[in-house]
């Protein structure tokens, strides 16, 4: 007969202390959503708008009629081939960096300065919730990689409840509805009823690229087009799944525990 | 690899056909429609046997079939959603309602057809589902889901029953279809993979894999050695995670905490290595059509492997030695070999059951030919049976990944630029991924998709495992259910 509690004593602590201390985010080796850099585009081949499969660069003309192109990582399901396929040295691999947003707008590659814009009174309520935050999962047609990922912060090496962040089976009791998936056509009556039954202050994050925008699934009879139109977004985490490390960066900044460091599509200072 | 043959086969004949074949020990894999020119014709796919071509065949239809349910049960599923995407009915299907499609919602234009005007579209709210009433004094109706407790994916179930006991069980899925093999079409395939890679998240090689398989069968081409042994790798490193992840929740189920954030752990350094290999902690982006998208350092796998298999080893001994567990998984969700047989089980259900069936053996891929492996077999049929399966196909993967990296030898991993032929092409790819076997059909019309068929092993287990739930008890629904390791995604597409 196993004893696993005292199994579960010698094997000690498992759990890592990021993000409060030190860097082991197990995310070794992982690559990131890719480094878009407009001003090394010298060639204007426009190759990333041709290759990329969900449509994620988009061209503009301005009166002078110059060229431009920009990368909405809220389409980007982060599968490497613009990175790939550029000539020049516009399109980067990173390593991973979560590209958490709380607007859409800071998820499409600009050259804004400055600061993220801040609802200060929207974090002040959200803040609240820092000690204590209950999500409700909803899969509105997602492939099961989220829900892989999103299972992995039950597991010892995260170990969610540590940050105070649960999941709770009922909507009633739960302040954030957490979506994945493309919202599919049959999807979308269950994934209001269960706003709709949710107490409020209730926010809602959008997590994986699909739940975004529904790419790569926005098309045909039974596709989806994501949560944008759908709910009030407050948190964007895209990714293709997005990574326990940028799920856990994803709820963090919903609670105000940490700043957003993206801004116009970059996280570079 | 053994290429599929062909047999047209006239409506009347059908039934008589499918009897021969059955007897002969041939098994359906899958059936679809797909439209040829004006026509319509619905492909039977069939395994007849180890190292023997796959049968197709072929029944060119004019509105209405004579169904094989009853001949081969397991193909009940696949003729519904044919009744739901097309104008096709099947005569004598013995659960003609929708299977895809759900009650309240409609599904405007025919998706496969290219003649259609209207642009397919599916709209409307799910509404309750139209069961046979039980009518018996004390007997409790529960529809649990689509949305349920704890992070899972969604689907609904209904339990008629009384106290404990369970009547009868119906599963209620495809509430997350995608129309994923409706979108493949007028794909290329180098821009269908990613879609196929997200068929189901956990069963990204599995799908992706098959993918490339049907693709290069219809291509025609080889695929460089050294690509196809890194594709085993990583084809049993997903096996490894997907097991793991699976004893985690049979531990969960058996409220053995402990053993259940063992399973986790394990789980997740699992899928810390496969991002140190390859970039992506479910094997993502590698593959390519012709072999993979760029070379893998395999260099650090061996001793990364070794601590795991060690830790893994003594995770399995020590549930092997829990009573209480064991306990839990004996004689529950009894599967019969005829049932299995009968309802298309796969993969670890089917081999848990007293199928010795496995692709890698009988119809060899990507070189497993190669390797040596055993195939676990177990006749009980019930959780046990299915947890012991699923313990040695585990350490299995870590043997085969051993085998895979010792015979690798630096060379190409991608064709030199390939030559897509003109023309209509058809291919077949299949793989045995960690729940069981897994056919992309592909027709191809000058380098671009015309049809694509996805046979996920979900789609097979899903109908076999309700079997196991009636006249069970509420109490075991949850480990019987951890014990299938099912996905919805992978059945819903």
């Amino acid at each position: 007969m196993k004893n696993w509690t005292l199994k579960g004593l010698v094997a000690g602590k498992a759990t890592t202390n990021w993000p409060n201390s030190g860097d082991n985010d197990g995310q070794d080796g992982v690559a990131g959503m890719p480094i878009f850099d407009p001003k090394q585009c010298s060639l204007g081949c426009q190759t990333c708008v041709q290759v990329c499969p969900t449509k994620a660069f988009s061209v503009e003309k301005n009166n002078l009629d110059e060229v431009s192109v920009s990368l909405d990582y809220g389409r980007c399901i982060n599968c490497q081939i613009c990175v790939e396929t550029c000539p020049s040295e516009a399109l980067k691999s990173s390593p991973q960096r979560a590209m958490v947003s709380r607007s859409k707008s800071d998820l499409v590659s600009s050259d804004l300065e400055g600061e993220p814009e801040v609802n200060r009174l929207q974090s002040r309520i959200s803040s609240i919730f820092r000690g204590s935050l209950h999500l409700r999962h909803v899969d509105a047609g997602s492939c099961n990689g989220c829900e892989s990922e999103l299972g992995a912060l039950n597991s010892p090496f995260y170990n969610l409840h540590r940050l105070g962040i649960f999941f709770t089976p009922s909507p009633r009791f739960a302040d954030v509805l957490l979506v994945t998936g493309p919202v599919v056509p049959q999807m979308k009556e269950p994934l209001l009823r269960t706003w709709e039954a949710m107490p409020r202050p209730r926010f809602v994050v959008a997590a994986g690229t699909c739940a975004i925008s529904g790419a790569p699934f926005d098309f045909g009879y039974s596709g989806g087009y994501g949560l944008s139109d759908l709910l009030p977004i407050d948190i964007f985490i895209p990714g293709c799944p997005p990574t326990p490390a940028e799920l856990i960066h994803g709820l963090l900044l919903l609670t105000d525990r940490i700043d957003q460091k993206i801004h116009g599509g970059r996280n570079e200072p | 690899m053994s290429k599929s043959v062909r047999r047209y086969v006239a409506p009347t004949e059908l039934i008589d056909v499918a009897r021969e074949l059955l007897a002969l020990g041939c098994r359906f894999q899958m059936a679809y429609h797909r439209h040829s020119g004006r026509s319509l014709e619905i492909v039977y796919l069939v395994d007849q046997g180890p190292n023997l071509e796959f049968l197709e065949i072929i029944v060119r239809s004019e509105g209405e079939l004579p169904s094989l349910s009853e001949v081969a049960p397991l193909l009940s599923w696949y003729e519904r959603e044919i009744m739901d995407l097309s104008e096709i009915t099947f005569i004598g299907n013995p659960e003609s309602f929708p299977l895809v499609v759900l009650n309240g919602m409609t599904l405007d234009g025919s998706p496969f057809d290219p003649n259609c005007d209207v642009q397919p579209l599916l709209s409307g709210t799910p509404a309750s589902p139209s069961l046979p009433e039980i009518e018996a004094s004390q007997v409790q109706d529960l529809f649990w889901g689509p949305i349920r407790a704890d992070i899972v994916e969604t689907g609904e179930f209904h339990f008629a029953y009384i106290g404990e006991e369970i009547l009868h069980y119906t599963p209620r899925l495809f509430y997350k279809h995608r129309g994923i093999e409706h979108g493949l079409q007028n794909r290329d395939p180098a821009a269908g993979l990613i879609l196929a890679e997200r068929v189901s998240g956990v069963g990204t090689i599995s799908h992706g894999l098959a993918y490339c398989l049907a693709v290069e069968n219809a291509f025609g081409f080889e695929v460089p050695q050294r690509a196809q042994l890194l594709r085993i790798v990583l084809a049993e490193l997903e096996r490894i995670y997907n097991n793991l992840h699976f004893f985690a929740m049979l531990a969960k189920t058996t409220t053995l905490k402990v053993g259940e954030a063992f399973g986790l752990l394990l789980e997740e350094e699992a899928k810390q290595i496969n991002a140190k290999l390859s970039g992506h902690r479910l094997l993502r982006n590698l593959l390519s059509t012709g072999g993979l998208r760029r070379d893998l350092n395999v260099g650090f796998l061996a001793f990364e492997l070794r601590s795991l298999k060690a830790k893994v080893q003594d995770y399995l001994d020590s549930l092997a030695n829990t009573q209480s567990y064991l306990d839990r998984l004996m004689e529950t969700g009894i599967l019969s070999a005829d049932a299995a047989f009968d309802f298309g089980a796969t993969g670890p259900i089917a081999n848990a059951s007293g199928l010795q069936r496995d692709l890698r053996v009988h119809h060899p891929y990507s070189g497993y030919d190669a390797l040596s492996m055993k195939i676990p077999l177990r006749t009980k049929g019930d959780a046990l049976a299915r947890a012991e399966v699923r313990a040695e196909s585990l350490i299995g993967a870590f043997d085969l990944i051993d085998q895979a990296i010792q015979t690798l030898e630096p060379g190409d991993i991608n064709l030199y630029k390939p030559i897509v032929p003109v023309g209509t092409v058809d291919g077949l790819g299949w793989t045995e991924g960690p729940r069981g076997s897994c056919f992309y059909a592909v027709r191809l019309n000058d380098g671009i998709f015309e049809r694509v068929k996805i046979k996920s092993p979900s789609f097979s287990n899903w109908k076999a495992f309700p079997l196991t739930v009636h006249s069970s008890n509420m109490m075991d629904y949850a480990i019987n259910e951890a014990s299938f390791g099912l996905t919805i995604a992978g059945a819903d597409r």
